[in-house]
């Protein structure tokens, strides 16, 4: 357990260390939903239509921005060969990368989504809604890219396969969290999709990082 | 039997572009995916043989 | 018990795998075009015109049978994947690569010709019905098993990535089909679904499972054919490469 705490303080400190890479995701959540308005024009009921599918696709995309450098670093100095052969298990080692990343990615999304929601006219109960959901589904985007990029590690054209990968397995994600905002605003309540998103992370928490472990043996071998 | 003639059968009732377009992509495409199966096979066969007998004359 | 586990794993070495395979696709190819005969000859002659939707109709015989097909060899193709990951034979991960692009191609002929159906019958060539829907996410899920597998140079690795990939994908594919369903009923009120075909008739059920088989069969040859070029490309410096006969002049 220590040596979970101990990966999860290295990335979070690396990554202080290099905060632009951080905000530019943040800029660019910011700049695609800033987009959609422009490129539909500004009728307040339209946009409060789309706003939940329009600020969980740019989620996605900008939690994907990142994903490439998740074990990049690690594997060009040897870091990560390293903790494979150290005696805490890879897979542990590996959920603390992930929840790294979702620290530096996932959560400043989670808190600056209502902001832009704001942008679209969403109600204070639905921008709740939102942040619950974005909660409990960047996780699950943090988990399942760790596939992807421990198995795009050191590949040619590595970040465009990457996402080709992963954007398929995100839509369950995509579809329940931006549904619980929608089912919210219907009126229909949001107990249903949350709860399924939610039983993603469990399911994700549970074997994604068994599967990035055996992706990141074979870019190792 | 469906059909009167050969041309009641071509037009389907009105579906034939749907209907022949669906059969003809299909049987196109699996067509398409045997001759380059095909040529895979025998590209790998060719080289190989080429590659063998190279190596036999050098030994001879 | 024992014996017959030998008897498995001898054919899971490539060299004793490629002649069994050569032997064995012409027999595949045959029973498929005489089987894909029955099936067209059932599609267009025997089974009756269908009284709501015409002529038309008959785009099933080979839509839904391509679409079987596609969800099956993902299944398939994850099958031999855990066989690679479990056993670490050779053989798993060419099966897995000689099927992946007869899977991508039946999902796409599955989206082609649901699409021709789609025209006469909904007025669209799309429509975001929930089976559609997955079908084009699966084939994505194909797309991506290409794409990884053709970016990796040595062959062993792609192998192993391909594996992992197919895996996640198979155990994704539920939840993706559970999580389109759901979200098709929440958007609109599932005015369009392929399921309530009006009263299939025993014919077309017949037509379409024959269908199915036919195609069955022609994924079977063709995989076995393209695993054989396969084993060759990779095996070609071994010396039972070179002392095949087809090999000798």
């Amino acid at each position: 357990m220590n040596a979970f705490i101990a990966i999860v303080r290295r990335d979070l400190l690396l990554a202080a260390r290099r905060k632009s890479e951080v905000f530019t995701a943040l800029f660019f959540f910011m700049i695609v939903v800033s987009l959609f308005p422009l490129g539909i024009g500004p009728e307040t009921a339209m946009l409060r239509r789309i706003a939940p599918g329009v600020l969980w696709v740019a989620a996605l995309l900008a939690a994907m921005l990142s994903l490439n450098r998740l074990f990049a670093a690690d594997h060009q100095d040897g870091t990560l060969e390293q903790m494979s052969l150290s005696p805490t298990p890879l897979a542990l080692l590996v959920s603390g990368k992930v929840l790294a990343h979702w620290l530096t990615s996932g959560l400043p999304l989670v808190l600056l989504a209502p902001v832009l929601g704001l942008q679209f006219d969403l109600s204070p109960r639905a921008l709740g809604v939102l942040m619950v959901s974005l909660l409990l589904g960047t996780p699950v985007l943090s988990l399942v890219g760790a596939i992807g990029a421990a198995l795009t590690l050191g590949v040619r054209g590595g970040g465009v396969l990457l996402s080709l990968l992963v954007l398929p397995l995100y839509i369950p994600a995509l579809i329940f969290g931006a549904g619980a905002v929608e089912a919210d605003v219907a009126g229909l309540g949001a107990g249903g999709h949350l709860s399924l998103l939610g039983a993603l992370l469990a399911l994700g928490v549970f074997f994604a990082p068994w599967a990035a472990t055996a992706a990141l043996r074979i870019a190792l071998e | 039997m469906n059909w009167g003639s050969a041309g009641e059968f071509f037009a389907m009732g009105g579906y034939g572009l749907y209907v022949w377009g669906s059969f003809g992509v299909t049987a196109a495409a699996l067509l398409i995916e045997v001759v380059l199966v095909r040529q895979r096979f025998s590209a790998v066969r060719r080289s190989l043989r080429r590659e063998l007998a190279a190596d036999r004359d050098t030994q001879d | 018990m024992s014996q017959r586990l030998v008897n498995w794993f001898k054919f899971a070495s490539p060299a004793s795998f490629y002649p069994l395979a050569g032997k064995m696709w012409p027999w595949f190819a045959a029973i498929g075009t005489v089987l894909a005969a029955a099936g067209l000859w059932i599609s267009f002659f025997v089974a009756p015109t269908d009284f709501q939707q015409g002529e038309g109709y008959r785009i099933i015989f080979i839509h839904v049978p391509a679409s079987w097909m596609s969800m099956f060899i993902y299944c398939v193709m994850a099958f031999w994947a855990a066989i690679g990951i479990t056993f670490n034979t050779r053989l798993s991960g060419m099966m897995s690569s000689a099927l992946a692009p007869t899977g991508a191609l039946f999902a796409f002929l599955s989206l082609w010709t649901g699409a021709l159906w789609g025209k006469p019958m909904w007025g669209a060539w799309w429509v975001w019905d929930a089976r559609l829907t997955s079908e084009l996410i699966l084939f994505f899920l194909y797309i991506g098993y290409i794409a990884l597998t053709a970016a990796i140079d040595d062959p062993r690795r792609a192998d192993k990535a391909g594996a992992i990939i197919s895996l996640v994908g198979v155990v994704n594919v539920p939840i993706i089909y559970f999580s389109v369903k759901w979200w098709n009923t929440l958007h609109q009120g599932a005015s369009v679904s392929l399921t309530k075909a009006p009263s299939m008739a025993a014919t077309m059920l017949w037509g379409m499972l024959i269908m199915a088989l036919a195609f069955w069969m022609y994924s079977i040859a063709i995989a076995l054919y393209r695993v054989r070029a396969i084993i060759l490309e990779r095996e070609r410096h071994t010396t039972w490469v070179a002392e095949l006969p087809e090999m000798q002049r």
